[in-house]
């Protein structure tokens, strides 16, 4: 990004203005992430940095709050967190199942109405949350499902495959078909085909969109919301029933951890994408 | 030669077309079999509810099933003078039902929804009809109050007698149906929903423009620093994206309190005085800011993608030929990247639209937007079909963005990132 030597000195003033504005809007970006960090070790009960903290001394940070998290007594974290899990993970499943099965069919060339079709597969990422929280409450309320662990499992699945149909779709986009036909005319037949040649190959975006499902589904508040009573309560429902009440440090070291967790995501996240770049043959540099 | 004669032949005899014809068929079944099992899930489980939602938006038969003699009885009355005994007397069957389902308490909630006055008559009348005499209801029943006297209530019960209204809807825009049918405007102090709506686009609107003129420069730098280091500043970007929203959202509730770091530093600065920090939370400015923050790699990540495909010896050819560094960016840059700004900006004004939880959070009352609206009542208020009618028409809006989109720019261009 060097300028050249020959630059004059307006140019010169308005690229390092420029620079400043970027590095302003980066602050913007990941600051607030890590005022969460130190706050979350307060000794005190107070959402604010205290003396004792700025001054670094070792008495005003504490681990209370991760045992509060972790041991209080009146704080259903543990409970929220084993349903979060059990729901994302079964949601993931699901997104991937059923959206990896339809990617394949989308993009076969035989598919006839793609447009439409695929305009509907991914209509509930289009469609505002809350628009959709309401349909599926009143679906899942008509079949029993409303306060249970497969209704909201369902509704993130409707979710979370979008996004797996999308990534997996991109990625068959650059599959070279010839390999299942060679597979198939050396006698594989058509499900051997699938798990030896084609999910293998796919299998970076297949990853990738279930972790957007998975994302998805550990992030959601506003469908859970609607559809979950006082046994299904999830991470999200907790934090948000905390934020309305009172912003308490508990609710900071949770969101330390879900910080942490979210690292671990994009760390994966971007190790797949680049490995499914490298195979799909697209030159990075 | 006839064309028969030309036609190729497979090993089979068959013509080679119409075996192709088959085997393409064969694959269109597989192709749509593959497709059937999510395409069915989401057509019975989320497009046939959105579906039930304009039905119930304008379902209205709730009253009409609970008056089904009255409203027979009331087909050859004109609603010009007092009903005749008839009237009177389904209503009074149908009334004395209700009462043994224990159901009176809706009617009387309902009818109070068309006119105000209602309820107290009709507990009157719950209470006096045990002593009722067998025959001349009409009398009996208007003795009750006076009001029962009074054409103007009878006339309100008919109104009620279709079954789809379109009630709902006028009342989201603050219009009603008066008693002559005219729509006319809502008094005043009850224009709630107007506000709203106009916030909501007003709030959509500038986030939007707040993050495009955030998001353009350092898309612009990241598409064009080395690899190593863009990868490194990438982060900033994804890790807020990869984030919960509730935690982002907890930031800045930490942030903007008034002993919060942003006012710390404010006074630091000596941009504020100590003892009279502002209120930057509970109202528009910490919605603003919370949510161009959360949706700003909504914008990044596409505009991004458009600038990398951008060859740099573009700018180098337009200031070679003597345009000046700004004339280059503005006549061979910035075009190049309208699509990447049409699907940021939708991306954003979409997501915006239909926000909820960070309005509700740090938006007070004058922050928060029409979806609290429709949360509000499909939680407190229970009034369903008034959410489905305020969420559908934000569904139009929303499809009708949708469409001059895809007349303007296209929607194929829209990129994950």
């Amino acid at each position: 990004m060097a300028l050249p030597k020959y630059t004059e000195i307006r140019y010169r003033v308005w690229h390092y203005i420029y620079l400043i504005f970027c590095a302003g809007v980066f602050i913007f970006l990941i600051a607030p992430l890590f005022v969460i960090f130190p706050l979350s070790f307060n000794a005190e009960e107070f959402l604010v940095f205290s003396d004792g903290m700025k001054k670094l001394d070792p008495d005003a940070f504490s681990l209370r709050w991760y045992e509060d998290m972790v041991y209080g007594t009146k704080n259903p974290w543990g409970l929220a967190a084993k349903n979060s899990f059990i729901i994302a993970i079964f949601a993931t499943l699901g997104s991937i199942v059923l959206g990896t099965t339809a990617a394949l069919g989308l993009s076969s060339r035989h598919m006839p109405y793609k447009g439409l079709i695929m305009a509907t597969l991914i209509s509930p990422m289009i469609v505002p949350l809350i628009i959709s929280g309401v349909a599926i409450f009143f679906f899942m309320a008509k079949v029993g499902l409303a306060a249970t662990h497969t209704g909201i499992v369902l509704a993130h699945i409707i979710l979370g495959t979008p996004f797996v149909v999308i990534t997996v779709t991109a990625t068959l986009s650059g599959f070279d078909h010839s390999v299942t036909r060679a597979a198939s005319s050396l006698g594989s037949d058509p499900v051997n085909t699938f798990m030896k040649i084609t999910l293998p190959l796919i299998l970076p975006g297949v990853i990738s969109g279930g972790l957007f499902a998975f994302v998805t589904s550990f992030d959601e508040v506003v469908v859970v919301l609607f559809l979950a009573g006082l046994e299904n309560t999830t991470i999200p429902i907790q934090m948000w029933t905390g934020l309305r009440e009172q912003l308490s440090p508990t609710i900071l070291a949770v969101a330390t951890c879900l910080i942490i967790l979210s690292t671990l995501i994009l760390v994966t996240a971007e190790l797949l994408r680049r490995r499914s770049e490298r195979i799909r043959g697209i030159n990075i540099n | 030669m006839s064309s028969e004669t030309q036609k190729i032949l497979t090993t089979d005899g068959i013509p080679l077309e119409e075996s192709l014809k088959k085997a393409e068929k064969k694959n269109k079944i597989k192709a749509f079999l593959l497709v059937c099992p999510l395409l069915f899930f989401i057509i019975i489980t989320y497009v046939f509810p959105i579906g039930d939602m304009l039905f119930r938006s304008v379902d209205d038969r709730m009253v009409t099933n609970m008056l089904p003699k009255t409203y027979k009885a009331m087909e050859s009355w004109d609603g010009k003078e007092l009903p005749e005994e008839d009237v009177f007397a389904a209503f009074y069957q149908d009334y004395k039902l209700l009462i043994e389902e224990k159901t009176f308490g809706k009617l009387a909630t309902q009818l109070n929804y068309e006119k105000n006055g209602f309820k107290s008559i009709l507990k009157k009348l719950q209470r006096k009809m045990k002593k009722f005499e067998e025959g001349n209801y009409k009398e009996q029943i208007m003795d009750v109050h006076k009001r029962w006297a009074n054409v103007e209530y009878w006339r309100a019960i008919k109104r009620r007698a279709p079954e789809i209204s379109y009630s709902k809807y006028l009342k989201g825009m603050d219009l009603i149906e008066d008693e002559s049918g005219s729509i006319t405007q809502v008094p005043e102090d009850r224009r709630i929903h107007r506000v709203l709506w106009l916030r909501t686009l007003e709030v959509a609107f500038f986030v939007t423009v707040f993050c495009f003129l955030m998001a353009y420069p350092i898309a612009h730098l990241l598409a064009t620093l080395p690899m190593k280091y863009s990868n490194l500043l990438m982060i900033c970007v994804l890790l807020p994206f990869w984030t919960s929203l509730l935690v982002r959202t907890a930031s800045w509730m930490i942030l903007l309190q008034q002993q919060g770091v942003v006012n710390d530093f404010f006074v630091w600065i000596g941009l504020v005085a100590d003892d009279n920090r502002p209120e930057m939370m509970y109202n528009k400015t910490g919605t603003y800011v919370a949510m161009t923050q959360i949706l700003l790699p909504f914008m990044v990540l596409p505009l991004y993608s458009v600038m990398k495909t951008i060859s740099p010896s573009l700018m180098r050819a337009g200031k070679s030929l003597g345009g000046t560094p700004f004339v280059a960016f503005w006549k061979v840059y910035f075009p190049l990247t309208i699509p990447g700004i049409g699907a940021g900006c939708l991306l954003v004004f979409i997501l915006a639209i239909g926000y909820y939880i960070t309005p509700a959070l740090v938006g007070g009352a004058s922050g928060t937007l029409i979806s609290n609206q429709i949360a509000f009542h499909m939680k407190s208020t229970l009034d369903w079909s008034f959410a489905s009618a305020m969420g559908l028409m934000l569904l139009v809006g929303v499809l009708a963005i949708y469409w001059v989109y895809n007349k303007l720019v296209g929607v194929d261009n829209i990129k994950l990132g």
